[in-house]
This record gives structure tokens, C-alpha cells and sequence, in this order.
């Protein structure tokens, strides 16, 4: 655990990762955002939070179910 | 050299040099070693290779992470708000509370929805978690804990069992049973230990296995049946406090975030950290998995959350003001991954345009901080958990 290791260790532990991930494959950030754009306008329709829900569909709009007094 | 002055407990004769002189007790990998002050200095001393001091490995580190953000910083030619401009912009939401779930005696420090999209599980500060049936706001199960800040709690994807844990180091699995006469609480059964509290817990696709982070700095993957430990991830330097599944049907990753500063991406079946993200300026509260897999967000005690994109391996947006001054403790992406809702301290819940960047709506209801914010599944509902001791569905 984090809590045992002295300094030294961690700094160790730190740079055998930063080695490895200097290495990583990488793409560039148009092409990625470009993907995650198209992505989103896909599903954008779909989405009950922005498009909204008629009431009568939305298990949340009607009544709190209450109850019937006769 | 001079030697430093210590409040010795023991005097004897040292285990390496067997003179009588007062003894450091100190622990080397869990083994106590009495050595005298002179014999510790130098096994510290030959601790370190042949000219590798301290400051050296900082050096080198230090480098590395230099390289790093060159290396990334080739491929930043854009930033995504910039990419977005020709998107349409958002009308305002019409999002309200719609629902009050009021039962929890003390602040509601976590709460999940279920699969069938209108059960939710709920875990607060007083040891209880209780499942609720959001439409109805009955509630259907009540499970006591013998411990108090109940940190994390999961619902199973079978919808059978509910997974918690806090305080007690632990993460328990209680079996959901439909007979409202059966003690729930001596069901439960210990499928994790951790040496310090739990943060957060999920089960994987399967109910069989739950991965869960903890403040002993490491996460943890179980099997829930035997209670074994199968993998365990090392990296983060400080409490874990967050983690989050990536959504995939074969998904075999997934990212934690803690008081290091940093969001670290691994890989479950070999415990590696394949990637690692360090630009917020303080401990990262909560992360969550974008609906397409491909990156995350973070929210942070810096005031801020940052979307990060997996592929090209940095951070692509800031979603920051300078009004927002308190911590954001809990992030969410809506269905679409248009919508970024985030919980603050101020007690507030900012929903943020992800491609844009900027704020579309900011939802007031609570009366104290907000310690979780869950998109339901099909998308139609927010619920939002508070240390004002209730939740609040908005829709």
C-alpha cells in the first residue's frame, strides 16, 4: 500500500510507469473529437434529458399515485 | 554526521552491530527491527544504488513527465470546443425535481440505480441502505449495518443483491429477498477487505465479481462467491476514491481516480495502469466513463471536472467558472454523452455541455453538499443524493 512505501519506493513505482507510458499509442485530437461529435449527435434524439419526455410517457411527471378515498 | 534525536522506547544491544545502545524500533515490510540510530542510517544509505539519491529519481521523473506532455502535446492541434462550434447549441433543460426520497436519518453519502431502471439503492452515514422503487417512492428494503458511512454501495446487474461498504474496510454482498419477514442483514457476506475504509464499489457485468477502491490506496477486483482476492491494482501514491467500469460488453477496463491527484486507466485482467492523467490540481472526488467508452470525466475539490479522451491521451476540456468555487464531488454523462452533470459543495448540481463547454443549467434543490449524482439507465431520470439526508429524482 501506498501508506508503507517510503519516498524512494514511490518514486520508483511513479517512473517504471511514466517509461511505459511514453510509449503509448496515440491519435491525434481532432480525429477523436471529431468521432466523439458524431457519437453524440447519433444518439442526441434519443436522449429523454434534453429532448424530453411527453407526460403521459414519463413515469415521473403524472401524479404521485395517490389514493382513492371512496 | 550528526545524529538526530529520538525518544527511545528500548535500549539494548542493535540486531546488526550488537553494541547496548537505545534502539529505533522500526518496521522494515511489516518486520520489526531494533537497530541502533548509527546501523539504520546506514542501511538506509545502501537502500540506494550506487549513486541513485532521492533528488536523482525526482530528476528522472520529473523528465519523464516532461517527455510525456511533449509527446501528447504533438497531437493536441485542437480543442474540442472548437471542433463543436457547428454544433447546435442547447435549448434549456426542462429538468425538475420530481421526486423527494425522504427516509435516511443522516447524510446520503451514495446511492446506484438498478438495471430495471426504477429501483435504486441508497447507502448514508447513519448504516443503513435502503432500496427504493423510484416511481412509487416506496421502499422496499431496509438493510442495518453495524458500521457507520456506509461510502459505497452498488446495485447487482441481476438486480438480486446489493454490495456496500464503508468504514469497516469491508464491501459486503446482501442477497435481495422478496419475503419481507427475512433479516436481510444476516445474509450479508464479506467479499472484500481492504486495511483502510472502502470508496467505491461496482460489480462487474456478472454478479459474480466486484471491483472496489479503498483508501489503503489500491483497488481491488473479487470473486464474490469464495471472497478471494483475483487481482489487485497498485499506483495511485494516496487514498482511491472513485472508480468507474468502462460500459463495454467485453469491458475489461476501467479507470479510478483519488487523492493523488490522479486518474489512472487499468487493465483487469493483468492489473496494469495502462494509462495515467495528471492536470487537476487537487483530489479527484469522483470519475465516470463517457457513454462511448472512448474517455471519461473527473470531478475534483479544484472547483473543477475535466473530460480526458482515452485515444489521444490527454485532456480535451475544462469545464470551469470562476463563480464555482467549491469542490465538485460527483459526475455524470447524460444518455447521449451530451450532458455533463456535476454535484457541488454549494450544494448545487451544474450541468455542463461537453462538446462546448460551457453551463446549460444549474439545478438548485438540495440543502447540503451533494454527494452523488446517477444518470438512470435508459436515461429518463437524475437522481441526486445529498448530506441533506435525502435524494432527489429530477426528470
Amino acid at each position: 500500500m501506498a501508506r508503507d512505501m517510503s519516498d524512494k519506493e514511490i518514486l520508483k513505482m511513479e517512473l517504471e510507469q511514466l517509461k511505459k507510458e511514453v510509449n503509448t499509442p496515440r491519435t491525434p485530437v481532432s480525429a477523436n473529437c471529431a468521432d466523439t461529435i458524431t457519437f453524440v449527435e447519433g444518439m442526441l434524439p434519443n436522449d429523454p434529458l434534453i429532448k424530453g419526455v411527453p407526460d403521459d410517457k414519463n413515469p415521473y411527471k403524472g401524479d404521485k399515485g395517490g389514493c382513492i378515498i371512496t | 554526521m550528526c545524529d538526530q534525536t529520538f525518544v527511545a522506547v528500548t535500549f539494548g544491544p542493535c540486531d546488526s552491530c550488537s553494541k547496548a545502545s537505545p534502539l529505533m524500533n522500526i518496521y522494515i515490510k511489516n518486520e520489526p527491527i531494533n537497530y541502533c540510530s548509527f546501523c539504520v542510517e546506514m542501511m538506509a544509505c545502501q537502500g540506494l544504488q550506487k549513486g541513485e539519491t532521492l533528488a536523482s529519481l525526482k530528476r528522472e521523473c520529473d523528465n519523464l513527465k516532461k517527455k510525456l506532455e511533449e509527446e501528447r502535446g504533438k497531437l493536441n492541434d485542437v480543442e474540442l470546443h472548437q471542433v463543436a462550434e457547428k454544433t447546435e447549441v442547447l435549448g434549456a433543460l426542462s429538468v425538475k425535481t420530481r421526486r423527494v426520497l425522504k427516509g435516511h436519518g443522516n447524510k446520503v453519502l451514495c446511492m446506484d440505480w438498478c438495471k430495471d431502471r426504477r429501483r435504486l439503492v441508497s447507502s448514508s452515514q447513519d448504516g443503513k441502505v435502503i432500496v427504493w422503487d423510484a416511481f412509487t417512492l416506496n421502499k422496499e428494503h431496509g438493510i442495518t449495518l453495524p458500521c457507520t458511512w456506509v461510502m459505497a454501495c452498488a446495485y447487482a446487474p441481476s438486480g438480486c443483491a446489493v454490495a456496500c461498504g464503508g468504514l469497516d474496510n469491508k464491501c459486503s454482498v446482501v442477497p435481495l429477498s422478496l419475503d419481507k419477514t427475512e433479516n436481510l442483514a444476516a445474509k450479508k457476506k464479506s467479499v472484500a477487505m481492504h486495511t483502510n475504509y472502502v470508496s467505491g464499489c461496482t460489480f462487474t457485468n456478472s454478479d459474480m465479481q466486484l471491483l472496489t477502491c479503498s483508501g489503503d490506496g489500491t483497488c481491488a477486483l473479487w470473486d464474490v462467491e469464495s471472497g478471494q482476492l483475483l487481482q489487485s491494482f497498485h499506483g495511485h501514491t494516496a487514498d482511491v476514491l472513485s472508480l468507474d467500469l468502462a460500459p463495454s460488453e467485453t469491458g475489461n477496463t476501467f479507470v479510478s481516480g483519488g487523492c493523488d491527484k490522479k486518474a489512472n486507466v487499468w487493465d483487469m485482467r493483468s492489473g496494469q495502469n495502462i494509462q495515467s492523467f495528471e492536470s487537476h490540481e487537487s483530489d479527484i472526488n469522483c470519475v465516470k466513463y463517457y457513454p462511448s467508452g472512448d474517455a471519461f470525466a473527473s470531478a475534483s475539490d479544484d472547483a473543477t471536472c475535466r473530460f480526458y479522451d482515452l485515444r489521444a491521451d490527454r485532456e480535451v476540456a475544462v469545464y470551469q467558472k470562476d463563480s464555482i468555487i467549491f469542490g465538485a464531488s460527483t459526475v455524470d454523462f447524460s444518455l447521449s454523452g451530451r450532458l455533463l452533470f456535476a454535484g457541488y459543495n454549494d450544494y448545487t448540481i451544474n450541468a455542463w455541455d461537453v462538446l462546448k463547454g460551457t453551463r446549460v443549467s444549474v439545478l438548485f434543490g438540495h440543502e447540503n453538499r451533494i454527494s452523488r449524482v446517477r444518470v438512470s439507465p435508459d436515461g429518463t431520470a437524475l437522481c441526486s443524493a445529498s448530506w441533506d439526508n435525502t435524494l432527489r429524482i429530477w426528470a
